[in-house]
């Protein structure tokens, strides 16, 4: 034993961490076990010990408010927003303000947009971005798709520009990273509300709170990429810039932005979907545009409409996503010597072009500058038949029926109800014993803080629903997503075709999953699971095929020659090579799974979505910020213990 | 003088890398080897180097990867601060200089060449040739003038709007050379210019640089870790090794005397027969009778083989350029050499 200990001191180190883990493994099973013996204090904590967080909370963000006058500073803020505001809307949609230009004929933007997707990539690209627009206007829904794109084309370069701002300084300055760091983390997984909340009640209600809270929720991408794409710039290029006498500024500006071009626009087009997803969510604060159409439809349950909404959205999102990556592999291209004028701007040429001529065809044809109420396409009614009919077949509803019940009354109930039966220390110190296991002692600590957070929030049980949701949607999520990808992983081609599955899914806005739960459930648990399932599977299948795929072709190769069967080689090569890939996506899912629970609050959830939902009526900012800090906490605690697993696996694997 | 005074000159400099190299510098110890630095957590990149670089002279710094010969040269373009010593550059105290100081002096005098070429994905060939002298505040013009110049000097024109990614690595690095000349730079560093590129194209570009350098006659540092490389162009050659300066001598010096084990290692394979010439290890007339035809002291043993084998004499007289005699070669000796 003793010759083991001096040889392998590591290896003991992971044994006695073992061995700590379990012993909390022990204790949290035997608070469970005790419980109709434990002191009432021990199962729930005592109403003494909660404090009145949201009251404090509340007097401080009052006196922030009021006293310290940060509502004047907010004021001036809104009032040069919605003067952007105003005036982007005019242009768009014809809203009656200054520069009272407005509204650009649709023909026109679908032109130009195809023009543009034809310089970035091409035909197909034409394709899509004029073609959504066609779709959008002939549907009949021009103007809510302006009003939403209207609050995007202002809060997405601001949230660029402040992204990078930050970002760079970041880069300059160790302290401000380091101090970044930790607000980021907690950014990023602060449910919605949280962002909506103050952003209505310091700056106005609708575009400009909207464009507020979308500014804000988009901007920690933006700086993340910002930094990173700094910090690679190539030492060679860093060094040759020097060489040539440039200034520090001269570095920044010819130097470094440049040569970090690729990850800052891969920084741009985060922001632009992470701003379409949110615009659409504004609809909570009286944003009107597509979110708010949808989700007025979606609550009166006219399915075809919410559909076709639905598609406008999902048109919009794929288009933008596309044409901004296309703008990222964009190379500049030379002109060879005695190219004329005209050639060399060419594209810049033909968007006037079609742009003018459009406008004339608008001008002389009313219908290609604006659809009337009577001649759009909509077939909300005929499309919401064939929904009923085809829900009304006998099997397909069986099967609905059958999984409902099944998932209710076996799986999920049983499982909230145990969640909500255990005591709060069982829990806690369940966790902790998990981040022993895999961080020691630090990482116990850390988780045990943060749900200590969640208990002494007196929010506990609220809390444990939306851990429920989010657990049992993730473990179903798993169970469908990880086969799928194995079996996807087999080919080149199955693989592509999931990898394009997921990436488009990736970019719809999370609003939307909600609309295929509504209509395969109703409105109840089962569709909060279902859509939060569908949600969160995107990332776990694209991280696994990615990380079956990307295990070295000599170890596959070496396990063939060693003579394994397809089984042998998938448990004892590729699965534990990929394990570590396929957590980050198992993570990414959770942190999905988050955020999607907070929007089904929206169909009727008893967690804390739904008490942050009501906060908004109230204007209760200070608890609003309670409940958002226990979700941000949960999250947090699995990304750090998932993150660390991640961490020492791959060191252990001696992967990157 | 000043044609005398070196236009570089680097005395007792030192580059110490870790958490803090200045007080870790002030405890070091004469017998303090490479090794027991690291184990202390500080690696010295640079260990107590003197060199000077006289005008117009190629100074070659040779040695294996970690050898820290890349250090130094940043060392003296003042890359990298020093931790210790001095470094003058044409009397200047290079460790005295402001930025702005720093900035002027790289924008007037120096130009430097990277291994992997460094050059700005976004510019066109003539926009990263241009480069410095925008960064110098030159109008568009005149900087457009000077740039198509050298890049008809390094053979590139007709590429002028090319963009880096669509050249070879042989035409980029000439994209490099190029904007290190922009600027009609006194001082020419290049650190590693051909070593990313593949043999065959690796000696078309020394034979290039061999006529540039022809042309120009700029003071050059030039950083190599091929042996033969630096045979090939040095005037002298610095063997650097943990950071230090194992041998600096001429390419005949260390291929006839190398100073340590380490350095006979690398002369060891060497044929040399074509690295020594005949004024390298002719010995003073004193006296001795000098008779028949004399032999330029520039040719190399191996060029004279045929006269060495055919001729009987046993001291045949050495002439430099201006038909001086400045020695006798000992035949057996060259033979010795040739034959080894």
């Amino acid at each position: 034993m003793t010759a083991i200990a001096t040889q392998l001191p590591a290896r003991i180190d992971g044994l006695s961490n073992v061995r700590t883990a379990t012993v909390l493994f022990c204790v949290a099973i035997a608070l469970a076990f005790l419980k109709p013996v434990l002191p009432e204090w021990l199962v729930r904590l005592p109403d003494w010990m909660i404090l009145p967080w949201a009251q404090w909370l509340q007097a401080l963000f009052d006196f922030v408010r009021e006293d310290l006058g940060l509502i004047y500073v907010t004021r001036t803020i809104t009032a040069g927003l919605e003067f952007v505001l105003d005036a982007t809307a005019n242009i768009m949609y014809g809203k009656h303000r200054w520069p009272y230009l407005g509204p650009i004929s649709w023909a026109c933007v679908a032109g130009v947009s195809a023009i543009l997707g034809y310089w970035l990539g091409g035909r197909r690209l034409a394709l899509l971005a004029g073609g959504t627009w066609v779709w959008t206007a002939v549907i009949g829904q021009w103007d809510l798709a302006m009003q939403t794109m209207s609050v995007i084309v202002v809060a997405a370069p601001i949230a660029v520009a402040i992204g990078v701002g930050l970002g760079i300084l970041a880069w300059r300055n160790r302290t401000i990273e380091k101090a970044l760091r930790p607000v980021l983390a907690v950014l990023q997984t602060l449910p919605f509300f949280t962002y909506l909340l103050p952003a209505v009640i310091f700056f106005k209600v609708g575009p400009t709170a909207a464009a507020v809270a979308t500014i804000i929720f988009a901007i920690p991408p933006m700086i993340l990429m910002t930094t990173l794409g700094l910090k690679k710039v190539p030492p060679d290029v860093v060094e040759a810039g020097q060489m040539s006498g440039s200034t520090r500024w001269q570095m920044l500006r010819h130097v470094y932005l440049p040569a970090a071009r690729t990850e800052i626009l891969v920084g741009v087009n985060q922001v632009i979907m992470l701003c379409l997803a949110m615009v659409v969510l504004t609809a909570f604060i009286g944003m009107p545009g597509l979110g708010a159409k949808l989700l007025a439809m979606m609550g009166s349950f006219k399915l075809g409409r919410s559909f076709e909404i639905g598609v406008t959205i999902v048109l919009i999102a794929v288009m933008l996503d596309r044409l901004s990556k296309a703008w990222i592999v964009k190379q500049p291209v030379h002109f060879e010597k005695g190219t004329p004028w005209w050639q060399r701007h060419f594209f810049l040429l033909a968007g006037i072009a079609v742009f003018l001529l459009l406008a004339l065809l608008a001008w002389i044809v009313p219908y290609f500058h604006e659809v009337g109420r009577r001649q759009d396409l909509s077939m909300g009614r005929e499309i919401d038949d064939v929904i009923k009919w085809v829900l009304d077949v006998d099997w397909i509803q069986a099967t609905t029926e059958w999984l409902r019940w099944f998932l209710n009354t076996k799986v999920l109930i049983p499982f909230r109800d145990s969640m909500l039966w255990l005591p709060t220390p069982s829990v806690i110190v369940l966790f902790a014993a998990v981040a022993y296991y895999v961080g020691g002692l630090r990482s116990a600590l850390v988780i045990a803080a943060f749900f200590g957070i969640v208990a002494l929030s007196g929010w506990w049980d609220r809390s444990m629903i939306t851990l429920y949701t989010v657990i049992s949607a993730v473990v179903l999520a798993t169970l469908l997503g990880i086969p799928l990808a194995i079996f996807a992983s087999r080919s080149e081609k199955w693989s592509g075709r999931i990898l394009l599955a997921c990436d488009t899914a990736q970019t719809f806005p999370s609003f939307i999953y909600l609309i295929p739960a509504i209509m395969l459930f109703g409105v109840n648990d089962v569709a909060v699971i279902f859509s939060i399932l569908i949600f969160a599977m995107v990332p776990l299948t694209r991280y696994t095929i990615e990380g079956l795929r990307g295990v070295p072709v000599e170890l596959t190769e070496a396990a063939d020659m060693a003579g394994s069967t397809r089984k042998q080689k998938l448990w004892h090569v590729q699965l534990p090579l990929a394990l570590p890939t396929m957590a980050v996506g198992f993570n990414q899912a959770i942190m999905f799974a988050f955020f999607m629970v907070i929007i089904a609050a929206f169909i009727g959830t008893q967690d804390l979505g739904q008490e942050l939902q009501r906060t908004l009526a109230g204007n209760e900012l200070g608890k609003n910020f309670v409940l958002g800090i226990c979700v941000s906490v949960m999250a947090l605690a699995f990304d750090h213990v998932i993150m660390r697993w991640v961490a020492g696996r791959k060191a252990a694997l001696g992967l990157d | 003088m000043t044609d005398n005074q070196p236009v570089i000159s680097c005395r007792n400099a030192w580059k110490i890398f870790g958490d803090d190299p200045e007080l870790f510098y002030k405890n070091i110890t004469a017998d303090m080897s490479f090794e027991d630095m690291r184990q202390k957590g500080y690696i010295a990149g640079v260990r107590d180097v003197s060199v000077d670089v006289a005008k117009g002279e190629m100074l070659v710094i040779m040695g294996l990867s970690g050898s820290g010969k890349s250090t130094l040269v940043r060392c003296l373009s003042r890359l990298h601060d020093i931790t210790a010593g001095t470094i003058t550059v044409d009397g200047q105290d290079l460790g005295s200089l402001s930025e702005r100081e720093l900035i002027e002096l790289r924008r007037s005098k120096m130009g430097m060449v990277f291994q992997s070429f460094g050059l700005l994905p976004h510019r066109t060939v003539l926009e990263n040739v241009a480069f410095p002298l925008e960064m110098r505040g030159q109008d568009k013009h005149e900087r457009r003038k000077r740039a198509l110049e050298v890049i008809e000097l390094v053979g590139l024109s007709g590429r002028e709007d090319y963009f880096p990614r669509e050249l070879s690595g042989g035409q980029q690095q000439r994209v490099g050379i190029a904007r290190s000349l922009a600027i009609e730079p006194d001082i020419w560093f290049l650190d590693e210019p051909f070593s990313a590129l593949d043999p065959l194209i690796r000696r078309e570009m020394q034979d290039e640089f061999l006529r540039l350098q022809e042309m120009l006659g700029k003071t050059i540092v030039f950083i190599t870790h091929d042996f033969d490389e630096a045979l090939r162009l040095a005037d002298r050659i610095a063997i650097m090794k943990d950071g230090a300066v194992e041998q600096c001598a001429t390419p005949d010096q260390i291929v006839l005397n190398p100073a340590t084990d380490y350095v006979a290692k690398f002369t060891e394979d060497i044929d040399k027969a074509r690295v020594v010439h005949a004024g390298a290890i002719a010995k003073p007339v004193n006296g001795t009778a000098v008779s028949g035809e004399p032999i330029s002291s520039k040719k190399t043993i191996q060029e004279l083989a045929r006269l060495l084998v055919d001729d009987d004499r046993d001291l045949i007289p050495v002439t430099s350029d201006n038909g001086k005699v400045v020695g006798n070669l000992d035949r057996v000796q060259a033979l010795d050499i040739l034959l080894r």
